[in-house]
């Protein structure tokens, strides 16, 4: 039987995997990376792509990662796993995106249906407050 | 008989507000059950990554990363809020604000700004009321965040953070206690705080091959390390959400239960009331007739 190591993949969202594995492949910024047990500890980027997990009768489970990061010690392997498609100018982008909704929402320059919503909301709030007020008469009389 | 019809209908329409909270109490128990396995889904990634920041925070220590750095003197702070995006959830976004004020008050007779960034609904129309520099904004999370949903926020004030616009960044967010008590609580994100390193494992010191270097590996780690803690706090707040509006609607639904009740008693009386009175009317109409 061959030597296994521990495989955890995780997401900020959730683990995605865990158990024993003899090879781990995975897509490193470097090249291709191949992982036996008792690997030297090394810790490297990973490019978008299949992170393949092989199991000692030499069964493989595939999973998809958009990114992330490796961290291998000779009895555990971690996978950092993205859940987002990250790269520096889409990340520049989705700031820009914040920004610009912080502004449209505080400059009150907003779509129409933000309006429309808005409206409805008052609408619920008086709704509820006549409510009230009915509440308290009845109660008081 | 005019006055118990109308209180006939009062009681029916108070009726169906019960019907209402009610429903809304179950929906809210089912969510939170779900919002607290994301809470605890999301655990094992950010303490996995804070084991490896600290281990190549203390392997290479010629390179200290400027989240990592000693504190700077306060001048303008960042706050990164999150609020919910709906309400009904009785005072928990009201407690998390009055918390923050009072805070930035204290804060400011030091003579110190603070910059906003807000994720949920609630806390973006608290500071389009409240005033302040709001830079950045993320609304309609929905009851199943993601990640990719704040990274431009938080990108937002890290970069805040790197120009040297802001000298911390603290994130407020309510903590979920248990399900009938939820704390409003504000931490500090950046600069990442010292922990104290007693787990260091005795032993011969080992290094990491770095792929490519050890600073890329710590940069990349320390952002997503920070967006994981964000991502926690929005996943946190979400549970406390539901845990509140379940209180909430359940104290709705218990009212509703009292005034039905009160209702029910002055409809009977009223009731009571005409059948006596047309009684008497029609004996003294027979003893007038007879």
């Amino acid at each position: 039987m061959p030597m296994t190591v521990h495989v955890d993949i995780v997401s900020a969202e959730g683990a995605i995997h865990s158990g024993l594995a003899s090879m781990l492949y995975a897509p490193g910024e470097m090249g291709e990376l191949g992982i036996a047990a008792r690997h030297a500890p090394l810790i490297t980027r990973l490019k978008p792509g299949d992170v393949r997990v092989e199991d000692e009768h030499g069964k493989q489970e595939h999973f998809f990662v958009s990114g992330g990061m490796l961290e291998v010690q000779p009895d555990i392997i971690t996978v950092l796993a993205d859940t987002a498609i990250r790269a520096e100018n889409i990340d520049e982008a989705k700031a820009l995106e914040a920004k610009r909704r912080a502004e449209d929402a505080l400059a009150g320059q907003t779509a129409e249906f933000e309006y429309a919503k808005a409206q409805s909301e008052l609408a619920e709030a008086i709704a509820q407050l006549r409510a009230i007020e009915r509440l308290r008469k009845m109660r008081s009389s | 008989m005019a006055g118990a019809k109308e209180i006939r209908t009062k009681i029916s329409s108070i009726k169906s507000t019960q019907k209402i909270t009610g429903a809304m109490e179950m929906v809210a128990t089912s969510k939170m059950r779900k919002a607290q396995e994301r809470m605890q889904a999301s655990r094992p990634y950010a303490e996995k990554m804070l084991q490896v920041i600290r281990h190549l925070a203390k392997a290479s220590p010629e390179y200290r990363h400027s989240y990592m750095a000693e504190q700077r003197e306060l001048k303008r702070v960042g706050y990164i809020i999150v609020s919910s995006d709906r309400g009904l959830c009785g005072g928990l976004n009201s407690n998390l604000f009055r918390r923050l004020i009072a805070t930035m008050k204290e804060q400011q007779a030091e003579g110190i700004e603070p910059v906003f960034c807000t994720i949920g609904s609630k806390a973006l129309g608290f500071f389009r009321r409240f005033g302040g520099q709001v830079e950045a904004q993320v609304t309609n999370l929905g009851d199943k965040p993601h990640i990719e949903d704040l990274i431009g926020t938080v990108k937002v004030m890290l970069n805040l953070f790197e120009n040297g616009e802001v000298d911390a960044i603290y994130i407020a967010y309510n903590e979920f206690v248990n399900t009938m008590t939820q704390q409003p609580k504000i931490r500090q994100l950046v600069p990442l705080q010292a922990t104290d390193d007693e787990d260091r494992p005795t032993g011969p010191i080992w290094d990491y091959i770095y792929e490519p270097d050890a600073r890329v590996v710590l940069d990349n780690l320390l952002t997503r390390y920070i967006e994981s803690l964000v991502y926690q706090a929005v996943v946190e707040n979400g549970a406390c959400e539901q845990a509140a509006r379940r209180v909430a609607m359940k104290a709705a639904s218990d009212n509703a239960g009292e005034l039905i009740d009160e209702l029910q008693l002055v409809y009977n009386k009223a009731r009571q009331a005409a059948i006596t009175q047309e009684l008497s009317e029609i004996v003294a109409g027979a003893a007038a007739v007879g």
